[in-house]
This record gives C-alpha cells, sequence and structure tokens, in this order.
C-alpha cells in the first residue's frame, strides 16, 4: 500500500475550515460584511481545492480506502470513536459538497446583497458546510449522527432565516421537527447496531453483519431504522411534508441545502450502509418501495403547482426517491443474490442531480430576483431579458428531463437500468420520468418562451449580476458534461470507482433509446400545451378537476398530519398545562386555604377558649361577688351573730368529747346544726337583690 | 345532784329571773321590757344575798335599778313616739340567734357540769362584807379604783357632749 | 354551785339573743345590761366557792356594775344623737356598714 499523502491523511481539514470561517465571522467578522463574505468564501474554495485533491489522489490509490481514528470515549468492550474514512465514496461526496457549496457562497453575495443580516447567512452557511462535510468524512455511525443533528440544526436557521415572516419561522419548525421523527427512528437504530455489533465503526459492523453474527431480524430491523433517518432527512413518503415549506428560505439556501448537499445526506447514508440492507432482503425492498412511491406522488404533485421554487421542491423529492429506489433495489437484488446496477445508478445521479438541481434553484433564484415574484402563472417571454440565466436554466431542464448528451440522461438510464427486474418497477419509473420531463418543461416554457402575463413584471425584469451569473455558467457546464464519467460501455469510469464488484449494464441500447423517447414526449406534450396552447391547460384542468384538485393540494397530507398528529399532541399539551395549572395552583391555593383555615380555628380557639377562661373567670367572681355580696348587711347585730355561731363551731371542732364522756353524736349533731343554721341563714340573706325588705316603719 | 343551796329560794329567783330576762328580750312594747328588767335587776340582787355577798346586793339595787334602769326609763320615752304600737321587736336574725343562742346555752352547761376541775370548798367568807371589800378597795385595789372614778367623770361628761343641743 | 353557773349561763345566751335580736337599740343595752349581770352571777358564785379569801369576785363585780352604768349613760347619750339624727332607732336602718 502506497504511502497517503498527508493531503489524505488530513482530509478532515475540509471540514475544519469552514468551522474556522464561522468562528471567525461571529466572533470578529460580523460587522465587516464585505469582509465576512470574502473570508467564508476563501474558506470554502480552500476545501473545494483540498476535496479535489483528495479525489485525485483516491482515483490515483485506485479507490482504496483510508481510516484513522481516535478513540474518544472507551470502556470495556465498547468505544465511541472520533475518525476519518476516506474511500471513493466519501471523495465524491466532498468533491460535490465544496463545489456546489463555492458556487452558492458566490452567488450569494450577489443574492443577499441588501440583507441586514449578511454576515449572519454566511456564518449559518460556514456552520453548515461544517456539518456536512464532517457528515461525510466520519468513519462510524456516533459521528455521522452528531453531524447529522448538526445539518438539521443549520438547515433549521437557514430555512427561518428571514424569521420575521410567520411562514418561514413555522416552515423551520416543520422542517426540524418533520426530520426530528426520522432521527428517532435513525437512533434506535444505532442502539441496535451498538448493542448487537457492539460496535458503531462502519467496518467492523459491516463485517459483522457479512458474517452472520446478528440475528437476520435484527439486521433487517436495524436497518429499517436507519432508513428512517434517510427518510427524514431526504423527505421520503411519509416525512416529505417538510420539503416543499422550506422553501420559505432564501434561494441560495434551498440551492445548497434542499437540492444538493442536505438532502442527499439520507442517499449517502443508505449508500454507506448498503451492507446492511444487502444482509436483509425484506429492509432492502422496503426502502425501494418507499423510493418509487415518493417518486411517484411527488412528480403528480410537481405537475399542477405553481410556485417556482415549489414545482423545483417536489422536483428533488421526486429524484431523491429515484435514488433511494435505486439503492433499496441493488440491496434487495444483491440479497437475492443477483447483480444490479443501483448502487452506483443512486450514487450517480446523487451527483449529477447535484448539479442540475443546484443550478435550477440558482437560476430560479436570478428568476425571483428579476421579476420578484415565484408564481410562473405572472412570468413569461424571460428568454430575451435575461441572456445567462435562461440558457442555463434550460440546459439543467434539459439534464433532468433526461435528454442526452447531458448529464441527467446517463444516471437516469442506470437507475431505469436498476429496475429492469422488476416490471411494476420499470412502468412506474417511466412514468415518473415523462412526467418528471413535462413539468420541467411546463415550467420553462411558462417562465421563459411563453408571451410575457405580467406586462409590468416583463419590462423591470432584468439579468441578474455577475457574481450570481458566473457561478450559473458554472453549474452548467457541469450539468451538462457530470454526466460523461459514467457512459457505460464507452467510459464506466464512475460506476468502476465507486463500486467494487461486477458492473453490469444490460440491454443498455434499447433502454436508452426508451428513456430517450419518454423524455421527449415529455417535453412535446408540455410544448403543446404551454407553448403552443394545442390543448388547453385550463380546460384539462377542468375535465380532470377532482384529480386536479387532490395533486394541486399535495394530496392533502399537511391537512391529514394535521388532524391525526398535530390537533392531538396541542390538545394533550393543552390538558397537561391545565392539569399542571390545576395541581400545582391547587396546591398554592390549597395550603394556602389551609392556612387560612387553620389561623381561623385558631383565631377561634384563642377568641372562645383562652379569652373565654379569662373573660369568664372574671364574669365568675363577678357573679359570686355580686351574689355574695348581700351578706354585708350593714347591719352589726347579723355580724356579731355570725362571728358568734363561727366561734362555737370553731370551739366544737376542738371540743374534747371524750374526756367530757360524751356520745359523739352528740357533737355531730350540735355541729350539723349550727352549720346548718348558719348556712340557711346565709342563703336565706342572698335572696336579696335590693336592700333588706324593711318591715315597717316605726 | 345535790340540792343548791338556798334551796326552794333559789328555784323561785332563778324562775323570776329567767322569765323576767325572756321578757326583755322579747315584748313589743319597750317600756314593758324596761320594767320587766328592773324586776330581773331585783332578783339578781337576790342572788347575790343567797351568795353572801350583801354589799353587792344593795349596790345592785342603787345602781343598776335606780340609775340606769331608770336612766334606760328616761331614754326610751324620750325615744319612742309610737310606745303604744304594737309592732314586732325582733330582726329578721331571730331564728339563727335563737340556735346559735340556745347552743352556747346548752353547750357552757354541759361543760359545766362535766367538768371535774373545782374543786369546792367549805371555807367561810368573811364576815364583815362592807367593811373588807371597804379595806380592799384601799389597798388592793387601789387602782381600778381611781381608775373607775376618772371612767366615770369621762362618761358623765361624753354623755352631756353627746347629748346637748345643737348650736343651729 | 353548778346551778348558779347554770343560771348564769341562761341569763347570758338569753341576753345574748336579744343583743343579736332587738329591733330597739335601747332594747339592746338592755339585754347588754342582763349579759353583764350574768357574769356577775358567775363571778359572785367562783367566789363564794372557790376562792374564799378575799373578796375578789365581789369586788370585780362591783367594778362591772360600775362600768355597765357608765357605759349605759354614753350608750344612751348616743341613741339620743342617732334618735336625733335619723328619726328613729329602728336597728333595720342601720345599714352605712355595707358597700
Amino acid at each position: 500500500m502506497a504511502e497517503y499523502s498527508w493531503i489524505l491523511k488530513n482530509s478532515y481539514i475540509t471540514c475544519l475550515l469552514p468551522l474556522f470561517s464561522f468562528g471567525m465571522i461571529v466572533f470578529f467578522l460580523r460587522w465587516k460584511e464585505m469582509l465576512s463574505a470574502v473570508f467564508s468564501i476563501a474558506m470554502i474554495l480552500l476545501s473545494w481545492v483540498w476535496s479535489l485533491w483528495v479525489l485525485v489522489e483516491v482515483i490515483s490509490h485506485h479507490g482504496a480506502t483510508y481510516e484513522a481514528f481516535y478513540d474518544f470515549v472507551a470502556f470495556a468492550g465498547f468505544s465511541l470513536q472520533i475518525g476519518i474514512l476516506v474511500d471513493p465514496l466519501t471523495a465524491v461526496m466532498l468533491a460535490i459538497v465544496t463545489t456546489v457549496g463555492a458556487s452558492v457562497e458566490i452567488y450569494s453575495v450577489g443574492y443577499m446583497k441588501d440583507d441586514p443580516r449578511f454576515s449572519r447567512f454566511f456564518a449559518y452557511l460556514s456552520l453548515f458546510l461544517f456539518s456536512m462535510l464532517g457528515l461525510v468524512v466520519a468513519n462510524n455511525f456516533f459521528m455521522i449522527f452528531i453531524f447529522w443533528e448538526l445539518v438539521g440544526l443549520t438547515s433549521y436557521l437557514l430555512i427561518g432565516f428571514w424569521f420575521e415572516k410567520k411562514s418561514a419561522a413555522d416552515a423551520c419548525k416543520k422542517a426540524f421537527i418533520t426530520t426530528r421523527m426520522g432521527d428517532l427512528g435513525f437512533l434506535v437504530g444505532l442502539f441496535m447496531l451498538a448493542f448487537f455489533a457492539g460496535t458503531l465503526n462502519y467496518g467492523e459492523v459491516f463485517a459483522r453483519i457479512s458474517s452472520g453474527l446478528i440475528p437476520a431480524g435484527i439486521v433487517t430491523a436495524a436497518a429499517i431504522f436507519l432508513f428512517c433517518g434517510a427518510v427524514g432527512k431526504s423527505a421520503q413518503f411519509p416525512l416529505h411534508v417538510w420539503l416543499p415549506d422550506a422553501m420559505e428560505g432564501p434561494t441560495p439556501v434551498s440551492a445548497l441545502i434542499h437540492a444538493a448537499t442536505m438532502v442527499a445526506a439520507g442517499v449517502y447514508l443508505v449508500a454507506r450502509s448498503m451492507s446492511v440492507f444487502v444482509a436483509s432482503a425484506d429492509a432492502a425492498i422496503v426502502v425501494a418501495v418507499i423510493g418509487l412511491v415518493t417518486s411517484f406522488i411527488a412528480a403528480s404533485i410537481a405537475l399542477v403547482q405553481n410556485d417556482i421554487k415549489r414545482i423545483l421542491a417536489y422536483s428533488t423529492v421526486s429524484q431523491l426517491g429515484y435514488m433511494i429506489m435505486a439503492l433499496g433495489l441493488y440491496g434487495y437484488d444483491s440479497a437475492l443474490g443477483h447483480h444490479s446496477p443501483g448502487y452506483y445508478a443512486g450514487t450517480f445521479h446523487l451527483m449529477t442531480h447535484a448539479f442540475f438541481k443546484g443550478l435550477l434553484f440558482l437560476g430560479a433564484g436570478s428568476v425571483i430576483h428579476a421579476v420578484h415574484t415565484n408564481d410562473i402563472q405572472e412570468m413569461g417571454g424571460l428568454w430575451k431579458k435575461m441572456k445567462i440565466t435562461a440558457p442555463a436554466f434550460c440546459i439543467a431542464s434539459l439534464s433532468i428531463a433526461g435528454i442526452p448528451p447531458l448529464a441527467g440522461f446517463w444516471s437516469k438510464d442506470e437507475i431505469v437500468a436498476a429496475t429492469l427486474q422488476h416490471p411494476v418497477f420499470l412502468v412506474v419509473t417511466l412514468l415518473i420520468a415523462f412526467m418528471t420531463a413535462f413539468y420541467m418543461w411546463r415550467l420553462c416554457f411558462l417562465t421563459f418562451f411563453a408571451p410575457p402575463r405580467d406586462q409590468h413584471r416583463y419590462e423591470h425584469a432584468h439579468e441578474s449580476p455577475k457574481t450570481m451569473a458566473y457561478p450559473l455558467v458554472f453549474l452548467a457546464v457541469l450539468a451538462a458534461g457530470a454526466g460523461w464519467v459514467g457512459i457505460p460501455k464507452v467510459a464506466p469510469w464512475f460506476s468502476e470507482f465507486v463500486f467494487h464488484g461486477d458492473v453490469y449494464h444490460p440491454h443498455w441500447s434499447w433502454l436508452m433509446l426508451l428513456s430517450a423517447v419518454v423524455a421527449l414526449s415529455g417535453i412535446s406534450l408540455a410544448y403543446l400545451m404551454y407553448y403552443r396552447g394545442s390543448i388547453s391547460p385550463i380546460k384539462m384542468g377542468q375535465r380532470f378537476k377532482p384529480l386536479y384538485t387532490f395533486l394541486y393540494n399535495k394530496w392533502y397530507f399537511d391537512e391529514l398530519y394535521h388532524v391525526v398528529l398535530i390537533r392531538p399532541t396541542l390538545a394533550f399539551a393543552r390538558y397537561l398545562w391545565s392539569f399542571d395549572n390545576r395541581v400545582v395552583d391547587g396546591a398554592v391555593n390549597g395550603t394556602a386555604w389551609t392556612t387560612i383555615k387553620w389561623s381561623d380555628i385558631k383565631e377561634w380557639f384563642d377568641t372562645w377558649i383562652v379569652d373565654g377562661a379569662v373573660n369568664g373567670s372574671g364574669w365568675l367572681v363577678r357573679q359570686v361577688g355580686n351574689t355574695l355580696r348581700f351578706i354585708q348587711t350593714g347591719s352589726v347585730q347579723f355580724y356579731a351573730m355570725f362571728i358568734l355561731a363561727l366561734v362555737v363551731l370553731f370551739c366544737f371542732a376542738k371540743f374534747d368529747y371524750v374526756e367530757m364522756g360524751l356520745e359523739r353524736w352528740v357533737l355531730v349533731f350540735v355541729l350539723f346544726v349550727t352549720l346548718v343554721v348558719v348556712i340557711v341563714k346565709i342563703l336565706s340573706m342572698l335572696r336579696y337583690r335590693a336592700e333588706p325588705k324593711n318591715t315597717q316603719e316605726d | 345532784m345535790p340540792a343548791p343551796d338556798g334551796g326552794i329560794v333559789f328555784a323561785i329567783l332563778a324562775f323570776v329571773i329567767i322569765v323576767s330576762a325572756l321578757m326583755v328580750v322579747s315584748l313589743k312594747n319597750i317600756f314593758h321590757c324596761a320594767l320587766a328588767l328592773v324586776l330581773c335587776l331585783f332578783a339578781v340582787a337576790g342572788v347575790y344575798i343567797l351568795l353572801n355577798a350583801e354589799f353587792l346586793a344593795a349596790a345592785q339595787v342603787l345602781i343598776y335599778v335606780g340609775a340606769v334602769a331608770i336612766l334606760m326609763i328616761f331614754a326610751v320615752m324620750l325615744t319612742s313616739k309610737l310606745a303604744s304600737r304594737k309592732i314586732r321587736q325582733t330582726n329578721e336574725n331571730a331564728l339563727t340567734a335563737f340556735f346559735v343562742c340556745v347552743i352556747v346555752a346548752l353547750s357552757t352547761i354541759v361543760l359545766i357540769t362535766k367538768t371535774d376541775v373545782w374543786r369546792l370548798t367549805d371555807k367561810a367568807l368573811p364576815a364583815d362584807n362592807i367593811a373588807t371589800i371597804g379595806k380592799y378597795l384601799m389597798t388592793k385595789f387601789m387602782l381600778p379604783f381611781e381608775v373607775v372614778s376618772v371612767l366615770l367623770l369621762a362618761a358623765m361628761i361624753g354623755a352631756i357632749v353627746l347629748a346637748r343641743k345643737e348650736k343651729s | 354551785m353548778f346551778y348558779y353557773l347554770g343560771l348564769a349561763a341562761i341569763l347570758f345566751s338569753i341576753g345574748l339573743f336579744g343583743v343579736l335580736t332587738r329591733r330597739n337599740t335601747i332594747g339592746i343595752l338592755m339585754s347588754l345590761e342582763l349579759m353583764f349581770n350574768a357574769a356577775n352571777i358567775n363571778f359572785v358564785a367562783f367566789n363564794r366557792y372557790i376562792i374564799t379569801d378575799g373578796l375578789t369576785g365581789q369586788l370585780f363585780a362591783i367594778f362591772i356594775v360600775v362600768v355597765a352604768a357608765a357605759e349605759a349613760a354614753v350608750g344612751l347619750a348616743i341613741v339620743l344623737l342617732v334618735y336625733r339624727n335619723w328619726r328613729g332607732i329602728d336597728t333595720d336602718h342601720y345599714s352605712v356598714m355595707k358597700w
């Protein structure tokens, strides 16, 4: 094994350079807008050059794999690593991401010129590029998950860049939450792999799966869970609802993230984890079916949309569906032991799609910049006005429609080839290809070639500044020529580079003819309807009114989710809030009420019992005194009598009757009589309530 | 119990004393009470004679009957406007006082009769009563004699002062 | 001797009853005289039967008589005063020594 150059060994620098740019802008360069932009572009261009060098290195090493890692957290039997893995897939991805990234950054200088948060935009873009590049060079599932989440975060920040618009704020939340749901599945898949394979490193996991150490059911389940992440990130059915709304973000964001790179992360994940899908035919067919279904739904919706960016968004979903389907079919066929071109079909299409879709979005941004509207029904005749944008846009449209010899034709052809062994897939794929060609050229005709609908807008339309125009040209070149590395039989370099098995190209000649015919027929139908006007689109719409409404309203997915998921969740949250309110407030109020009641009891106690005792004793004394005061008659005779009586009593109490020889009863009798007499006397006195009764006067 | 010395005379005198005493305390007409008092005092003098105290008997009659009782009668006449009216003379304490006094009397009598402390002698009293009294007044009882005379003087003056007419 | 003492006791208690009971103030004074006499009888009886040398008892009785006379005089003078001021000598009306 030849020695790897330090460029290759340090290919992680490609992702660190944008991070450095982010840090510099955030801390130092924020206030100098142009400087931020220039710095950011410089960093990404540096990364671009580095990535190309890495690609060349890998090519020269004939597709060898280089891995270097560092055990970040290690405990018995398990370790979390930080490391890089550079193989052909990685190199290709690096090249794609940096190329499109650089183009978009240069384009943004012109597009975001008047935005008050100019430097922040470049900071976010740099952060995103760091995350995406890190995702691509990761060598284990743990690292890719971290960067996966980072990519989601930066996508959120960028979609909601104009957060004053409620629709933008809602859209970025929707994107984040929807992809989060997919990430939940991804995480479960990670846990399963970590538990059953004992490691998260790609190579070790795939080795364990291939050697059959993990039960088949677990492999299938883990594969499907991993695929959940891809479903979320790549906007597959049923988590596709966020991508069209993500168009609320600035157009460069749409071009970079939602066409070329972030959404490709899901496809990248499936491609990277192919060993897992190959080991499980059931998981692979699930992947393929979902890809196909997604592609069909999205293409059908794109037929009737009027917002230029929405059309392109649904187109992205549809093309991603193609890629996922191709990879799934490869996994299925390989699991059953057949050959399939699906792997490199998917990855090849990933590359070409990044270029022409990026170009389409940037061109759309250019058009929007010119006519200040997104609605294609208000555009028209821009071919004459926009001499650079229009041809570039049309080249990209031809490419996506699949017209030879442009890039899209070759990659789409590979995808069709992958479906050959599955007739249903083949028919639907061709139908989708027809629809793709149709709606893309509907867009082109209405925007560029048809007579202008709105004269006012047409008058004011102008070409974009140079910073916006040059990236368009550059991407146009790539959109046209990138496919030439994958021409079967003649120049199958891509497939041989990326794929390590036998390259398989069945029936290539009549297959290519078939795809070309399908594409041309789609374009012709669009030509008839929208340029010539032979078939009236309005009449068609009215004839198929229910279908039209259904497609126009995006198959009512958003409404369905709203009813089934959003409303119950909000209701539950409201219920929890009211419960918390009641319980917490209830507890507080209850405590207060209890305290008040307790102090009321104490007050009652204090008033009635304590005060009662005090007052009562006073009252008692008063009553007794009030009653007994009548003993004081004022009559001396009365006093003297009492004194006498009591003296007699005392004398008798001390009377020594034994010596006297008296019976005891005598003594008692006498005492008793005296006592009775005295008491009766007292009581008779007490009957007086006023002055003693007056007997008659003398 | 041996017969009292004096026999029947004592019995009659005792009866008179007690009856007249009862009349003193209970008669409605205050004048009748005064007269009863006189009778009582006479009878007491008779008892003194029985007890060989002749001079005392004479003094009793002289002083008590002749002065005090007369004084009382004078007072009665001076203070009662309604001497003839029959009004109740006892106040509301009568019943209780009655009981108490009965008990006092009974207890005293019991006390007297049951005591064995008295040692009666048979020595005779000095025969010449007056001379002996006079002798003792001047010797042994000199101080009380003088004090009593001062007391009499004071009483006399006091009575006069008290009873004199208001200077209006 | 006991008879004399008994007689004195009875006389004393009768006099006591009168003191405690009589409504007429002069009646009280009269009852008081009875009590004095009872005491006198006691003194003389003791003199006759127990201590016979020296006529102590009799002398004492004389003193008592004299003092009783003085006291009667003063007492009646007071009664006269009371009669003058309060227009009556009914003891039921003498209720000053109270609340």
